[in-house]
């Protein structure tokens, strides 16, 4: 069943146009990988997505329109990953955690109602993050600490997770746990739409890729078909080695030098 | 982890802060105290009670209630109002540096208070002067943020505080120049050095009405400050509505600062040293450290202004002054310990 839809999406970030005629439409329980070389437009359509840029087209989400949702109807049905996993302030893991109640009304993390804090608890255990629950994000490591970011994302506990690079800069093994709990997420009816520079964990994980390319949607489908030798070869330059492993999917791209 | 020790933990630390305001909170009541007893004629605190409370003697009764009452409760309402605005300015750039003297604010305050004066217009029963500064703070608080635009980094909003309040330096001294009366200089002059030496109930009926009005505003968007932690964009994806939050914070910032340069000239620094005092004691939740951000500008004003009484000199020290000479170094070591921020750039 259709949960989110975009219809001929357009953004421009100043007088660049970013986005042309972007339309999808994604199904709830999925994990999407979004990818695309540097500079595609990965970024923007994940915030049009959300509403947090403006853009002309239609985005639906279960059936509503996202222009005529309240600002914190919205915050509800998306929880928004940035880039970067950034705290500007060295605040309690639990307290950042704690934040994925604001949209639910719960601003203030010493005063949280059970349901809410059974809901930071659910989010911290589903990433292993309870341990850490006093100690300050910034003293974290960056594996730690792009856990404690995505429990904050999975206390919004929305129907949609958009989350950005949520891999970058983690070493192999934390980048695969990050995968799998999202794909975790996914698999109890969430959408996740995941934006990633690494095809092999894309293959790997995801449902469905969307491939975008200029701003355009280059590919749309599972993992094989969005993936194939053409796409790469026209949207990345790239060629890659195929295989199965563990009768997972497995891309190594490629490029002669 | 049980809901149970969630709360209590939660609890536990609330306590603690709560510890903290209280304390401050008594601080600030015996500084009150002191100020009132403070002068040529020095009042007991009991004394000073008494005649607060309309007992003593006649004479004791008009030094504290008439001379020395508005002038500590400016004390108290600006020191407040300096620290709630640098603690939200803080909190609304995600910067500890960011304050309002920083930004130029009261800088360009005094500037409209300055032009206002050179013209004619002030008059103590008249809302012109602070109108004008709060108009004045509020351009320059939302060049700043115009010219540094979103997620703008240490080095931008210092560069661009530099230029604003350079720029509200350079047209007061145009005004100053311009002014063919030589009694309007000095009070204009003796005025740009911040003090709240014989202000009366006039001054503080003046005053008192846009600090805090600003004070409400700011403290109205705390939990917005806390969810900005996650930055611009994960806090709008909260619920956020930022743009809305930013001019928020540049109306309270310039109701209070233009509000309270209008009746004691310019007093800096106290916005950028308060709510550092407070993050050892409070944690670095923007959204907590705006209370007792406020108090200990209060304690700040209050001290310097009973300090400026008890220093002996041939001429009286302005407080501006004072705090100046006091912040400025500390501003210099706060620089020092953000260095690899600064040296980072834009970053």
């Amino acid at each position: 069943m259709t949960l989110l839809s975009a219809t001929a999406l357009n953004a421009s970030l100043g007088s660049r146009k970013v986005l042309h005629d972007v339309s999808l439409s994604l199904e709830a329980g999925h994990l999407a990988a979004l990818v695309g070389p540097n500079g595609a437009g990965k970024t923007t359509l994940l915030r049009a997505l959300a509403g947090l840029i403006p853009s002309d087209g239609e985005v639906r989400i279960a059936g509503d329109a996202l222009a005529s949702l309240q600002l914190r109807e919205r915050a509800k049905r998306f929880a928004y990953l940035p880039q970067g996993h950034m705290v500007h302030w060295p605040l309690p893991a639990r307290d950042i955690v704690a934040l994925g109640r604001y949209p639910h009304g719960a601003t203030d993390p010493a005063r949280l109602s059970p349901r809410d804090i059974e809901a930071v608890l659910r989010a911290m255990q589903a990433v292993d993050v309870i341990e850490f629950s006093d100690r300050r994000v910034t003293e974290l490591s960056g594996g730690e600490r792009s856990r404690v970011a995505l429990a904050r994302v999975l206390a919004v506990e929305a129907p949609v997770i958009l989350a950005d690079e949520p891999t970058a800069s983690l070493d192999p093994r934390h980048q695969i746990d990050v995968m799998q709990k999202l794909r975790n997420v996914a698999d109890t009816g969430v959408l996740v739409i995941v934006v990633t520079h690494d095809l092999g964990l894309a293959a790997r994980f995801a449902d469905h890729v969307l491939v975008l390319s200029d701003g355009r949607l280059a590919a749309q489908g599972a993992p094989d078909e969005a993936l194939s030798e053409n796409v790469l070869a026209n949207v990345f330059r790239i060629s890659a080695y195929r295989a199965e492993f563990q009768r997972e999917a497995v891309i190594v791209p490629w490029a002669d030098v | 982890m049980s809901v149970q020790d969630f709360a209590l933990a939660a609890e536990v630390a609330a306590r603690r802060r709560w510890g903290v305001t209280a304390a401050l909170l008594a601080l600030v009541v015996l500084l009150l105290v002191l100020s009132l007893g403070i002068g040529p004629v020095r009042l007991s605190p009991l004394a000073v009670i008494e005649a607060l409370f309309g007992g003593g003697s006649d004479v004791a009764q008009v030094i504290v209630r008439e001379i020395r009452l508005p002038r500590t409760i400016l004390a108290f309402a600006i020191g407040g109002i300096l620290g709630l605005s640098g603690a939200a300015l803080q909190g609304l750039l995600r910067n500890p540096l960011a304050s309002p003297s920083l930004f130029g604010a009261p800088q360009s305050a005094a500037f409209g208070a300055v032009l206002v004066i050179a013209l004619g217009l002030a008059d103590v029963r008249s809302y012109a002067l602070p109108v004008v500064a709060i108009i004045a703070a509020f351009g320059s608080v939302f060049a700043l943020l115009a010219i540094a635009g979103r997620n703008a980094g240490l080095l931008i909003l210092i560069l661009a505080g530099l230029a604003i309040s350079s720029f509200a330096g350079a047209a007061t001294a145009l005004v100053m120049n311009l002014s063919s009366n030589p009694f309007v200089v000095l009070e204009i002059a003796f005025w740009l050095l911040g003090s709240l030496e014989d202000r009366s109930v006039q001054h503080v009926a003046l005053a008192l009405p846009f600090i805090i009005a600003g004070a409400a505003v700011l403290l109205s968007q705390a939990n917005a400050f806390r969810a900005l932690t996650l930055g611009e964009e994960a806090a709008q994806s909260l619920g956020v509505d930022v743009g809305r939050l930013r001019l928020l914070v540049i109306t309270g910032v310039a109701l209070g600062v233009g509000g309270a340069v209008a009746v004691t000239g310019t007093i800096g620094f106290i916005g950028l040293v308060a709510p550092h005092l407070m993050r050892p004691l409070i944690g670095h939740d923007p959204a907590r450290l705006l209370v007792p951000s406020a108090l200990t500008g209060s304690a700040l004003l209050l001290a310097a202004d009973i300090a400026v009484r008890i220093i002996p000199s041939t001429s009286d020290i302005k407080v501006g002054v004072l705090t100046s000479i006091i912040g400025v170094p500390f501003f210099l070591y706060l620089i020092m310990r953000e260095r690899r921020a600064l040296g980072g750039g834009v970053a």
